[in-house]
């Protein structure tokens, strides 16, 4: 459903006090791969195949991210839900954070992509490093 | 009455003269948001603040995911 991040990931006018220092949310992008707690791996393997990222998130009905699951730890041939080897509780970001700071933070942890929620946790999309530091 | 809308709609909207609302927390609101949006975070929002709007035009409202 469009929102601010909507409105932000268009390049729309904006109003604040940080128009010109650009925001994490800007750099999201809606294309991951997601999935339900209760979802056969093998099916998660292959919307990770389709996907540009080598994970899916798990989230629930009304959007809450659950957790991570790497393509890694997947067997495309197993018919175990995807929560039994998803990592619970990723590190997510906000979208308000600047790019700056976030790309900061995913270079000291080595990662290379961000997960933008809400602040209650309703998943919003993902922010590629390399994207976050083109903004800054 | 609440309507779900796209940004077409909330861009048509506002040149007709609706009123803007943000309802996420201040630290959301103050480093950007949209052109003439007002903050009325959720948490706070009683008919004291509620008062500010316009009662006779439309009132688009947003969070992060929804308008």
């Amino acid at each position: 459903m469009p929102g601010k991040v909507d409105w932000l990931a268009h390049g729309l006018s904006v109003e604040g006090e940080r128009t010109e220092a650009p925001i994490a949310g800007r750099a999201m992008r809606d294309d991951a791969a997601r999935c339900r707690p209760t979802d056969r791996i093998s099916d998660v393997w292959e919307s990770i195949e389709r996907s540009p990222y080598p994970f899916a998130l798990v989230t629930s009905e009304d959007g809450t991210l659950l957790g991570r699951a790497p393509s890694s730890v997947l067997d495309p041939a197993s018919d175990r839900p995807v929560w039994d080897v998803a990592e619970p509780g990723p590190k997510t970001f906000r979208p308000h954070v600047s790019a700056e700071k976030v790309a900061g933070i995913l270079a000291d942890l080595e990662l290379r992509w961000a997960i933008i929620t809400t602040p209650e946790g309703r998943f919003l999309g993902v922010a590629a490093r390399a994207d976050l530091e083109r903004l800054r | 009455m609440t309507t779900p809308i796209g940004l077409e709609q909330l861009q048509e909207l506002t040149h007709r003269g609706a009123q803007v609302v943000e309802v996420l927390g201040k630290d959301d609101y103050a480093p950007v948001h949209l052109p003439g949006a007002v903050n009325l975070p959720l948490r706070e929002l009683d008919e004291q603040r509620a008062a500010v709007l316009d009662r006779g035009r439309p009132v688009v409202v947003y969070c992060w995911d929804s308008l």
